[in-house]
């Protein structure tokens, strides 16, 4: 390690390189099979259960996920897993309400269900704005990871390395759609969760014990916190703190809040509910959900440990620090400098590329989705009205991509100096306030109409969005406001249920004849979201 | 192949679709409630009750928290399997026999 912005030589540069070339590889070998708008969206419905499992998981277990939430645990101990279990726990609710019913309405985009028995316009073109602006705010938490991640290994100016970030994804998404998209992502989970194994099992194997590595990570803290000049009580306060929620968490409304983002959001994610139209059927939609459960808590528990290992290893180490004893290149690269410390030059570079890697795949899916949903649900939908031609629609679908890319860019650098792992719960936030309860409700309640839907949807959204920017982390801290007019950490307690509501008293309301046909579409509507009736297949080649 | 509306609202009527749909969303529902409850009331322990969850498990420096957050990752994954074990040994064969019926 050669100072802060230093590069770590040809080690991780020849393992990047490696992972550059094979997903060139792939992109071109899934160019080639990809022709029609089935195999752009949705891989021609060809992904089986346990590959979607793995794509699922390499979307879950992102930049913000591995550096963040390492991160967090590396500075307040157990408030990471918090987080965690939040990220987690939607999934189950995922299978148990909507894997299925999606994968029997819909094709390529969560816009096909949720419009299934609406009118087209209004439904899609919420859809598609909710799917956009989630999209956006995912984007920046992963390209801000990127900057960071870049220019601490390779000592490339952190506008390079977005733009880098940002030119690779074009060019998966671009030419091999998903396809390409699907398998970058499952060749980085299958890399990240060897090579997250391999830090977690080294901690544990050099401490013996769970026990030991939290005894040693407390006396880390305690002596960091003696030095910063604490009484010994209070510097032993500090250290025990990290077994224990802490500052995280900073009042009860606000625990509640993120709580039911994390939770609800998984379920709007437009970029994950896609996933369930690559695989065939409705039992490998309920597969693949079963397999994402399962790596992304293993996971989150490798997390845990490396977040703790790095305590020890790598903040009492001053080769990671700077003078003033905060880690070099950022708080997010506890992970990074813990592979170091553990494996030398070699692994340190074998992890900076799978950190990389993965952040490049998760953006390849998240642009994906974006340019899914302006070019299926308001270009082909909305605009054509359902008359547009393949070509065309796919056309769009390109143009997205690249304009997609130069916002995330602009965005990306805009937004250098945000935590990555906060960016990424606003984006829960909007995914849990929009998208799941139109989703849930339409395909569950058989009065839901479509201004129901609309009205619902939109407060929502608005809600989501405006409570955050009058939040602390925008109001107080990036426009420097002296305090919050909202007060909590995340809007979902009052959003959510606001959005409900809205659908269900608009729907009561709604006597208009669209609302006749909106509730006389439900039956069928459900039949086939049960029984896979009239369902999508795989795309034959 | 395209149903008809029709044959898929006369579907709908069909005392197997009903007995199978109102299964497998009693599943859903409870399953979900189980999920909810365990996650809400770890967020609730966090938000009202920090020292409980940073109390010394054993006298070691592992606290009370480690198993109880280990505790609901498990079960997530533990009421994941119980679904999808669910069904693939009872529902699916049922929604087959229900739509090779209603295709005839």
């Amino acid at each position: 390690m050669t100072g802060s912005s230093g590069s770590i030589g040809w080690p991780a540069l020849a393992m990047f390189g490696c992972f550059v070339l094979l997903t060139l590889a792939i992109t071109r070998w899934a160019a080639r099979r990809t022709r029609t708008a089935a195999d752009f969206y949705a891989a021609g419905g060809g992904i089986t259960g346990f590959q979607n499992g793995l794509a699922i998981a390499g979307d879950f277990m992102s930049a913000a996920s591995f550096l963040g939430i390492s991160a967090q645990i590396f500075a307040d101990g157990y408030d990471g897993l918090i987080y965690s279990i939040g990220f987690l726990v939607g999934w189950p609710i995922v299978l148990f309400l909507m894997a299925e019913r999606l994968r029997n309405l819909g094709r390529f985009t969560f816009a096909d269900v949720a419009s299934f028995r609406f009118a087209q316009t209004p439904v899609r073109t919420l859809a598609a704005l909710s799917t956009l602006l989630v999209v956006l705010f995912y984007l920046i938490a992963q390209m801000v990871g990127a900057g960071q991640l870049i220019r601490l290994l390779f000592g490339l100016p952190y506008p390079y390395a977005v733009a880098i970030v940002g030119v690779m994804m074009t060019l998966y998404v671009l030419f091999g759609g998903m396809l390409a998209t699907t398998w970058v992502q499952i060749v980085k989970a299958v890399l990240l969760l060897g090579a997250a194994s391999f830090m977690a099992a080294a901690v544990l194997w050099q401490f013996g014990s769970p026990e030991a590595l939290f005894a040693r990570a407390v006396q880390a803290k305690t002596a960091a916190a003696a030095a910063k000049g604490a009484t010994p009580a209070a510097a032993l306060a500090a250290g025990r703190a990290i077994m224990g929620p802490g500052g995280f968490i900073k009042d009860p409304v606000s625990a509640l809040s993120l709580g039911l983002a994390l939770m609800f959001g998984t379920a709007g994610l437009p970029h994950i509910l896609m996933r369930f139209f690559t695989v065939p059927d409705a039992r490998a939609a309920r597969t693949s959900v079963l397999w994402a459960t399962g790596w992304i808590g293993y996971f989150y528990l490798l997390t845990f440990v490396i977040g703790f290992g790095a305590i020890v290893l790598v903040g009492t180490d001053p080769r990671y620090l700077d003078a003033a004893g905060a880690l070099r290149g950022g708080g997010n690269m506890a992970a990074v400098h813990l592979a170091h410390a553990i494996g030398g030059d070699l692994f340190l570079g074998f992890v900076s590329a799978v950190a990389f890697a993965t952040i490049l795949a998760v953006v390849a899916g998240l642009t994906l989705s974006g340019a899914s949903a302006v070019s299926h649900d308001l270009y082909a939908s909305v605009f054509r009205r359902g008359r547009a031609d393949q070509t065309a629609e796919l056309r769009v679908s390109r143009v997205t991509v690249v304009v997609l890319a130069l916002v995330a860019i602009a965005l990306g650098i805009l937004f250098e100096k945000q935590n990555v792992a906060f960016m990424v719960s606003l984006a829960f936030a909007m995914a849990a306030s929009a998208n799941f309860p139109v989703l849930l409700l339409s395909l569950l309640w058989r009065g839901c109409t479509t201004r129901g839907v609309v009205a619902g949807g939109a407060v929502g959204l608005a809600l989501a969005l405006g409570l955050t920017i009058l939040s602390p982390a925008i109001w107080v801290t990036v426009l420097g406001h002296a305090a919050a007019i909202f007060p909590y950490g995340s809007p979902a307690l009052f959003s959510m249920p606001a959005a409900f509501a809205t659908i269900w008293l608009v729907s009561l309301a709604d006597r208009s004849g669209r609302a006749a046909l909106d509730r006389a579409g439900y039956l069928a509507q459900r039949v086939r979201s049960e029984t896979g009736i009239g369902a999508a297949g795989a795309s034959g080649h | 192949m395209e149903q008809g509306e029709a044959a898929l609202e006369r579907l709908a009527e069909d005392p197997r679709y009903r007995r199978l749909v109102r299964r497998r969303g009693r599943l859903g529902v409870a399953l979900t409630a189980v999920m909810l409850v365990a996650y809400l009331a770890f967020v609730l322990l966090v938000a009202f009750d920090k020292p409980l969850l940073a109390r010394s498990l054993a006298g070691g420096a592992t606290s009370l928290g480690i198993p109880i957050g280990l505790g609901v990752i498990l079960l997530a994954i533990a009421l994941t399997g119980i679904y999808v074990y669910r069904a693939n040994s009872e529902f699916d064969a049922e929604v087959a026999a229900i739509v090779a019926e209603a295709r005839r």
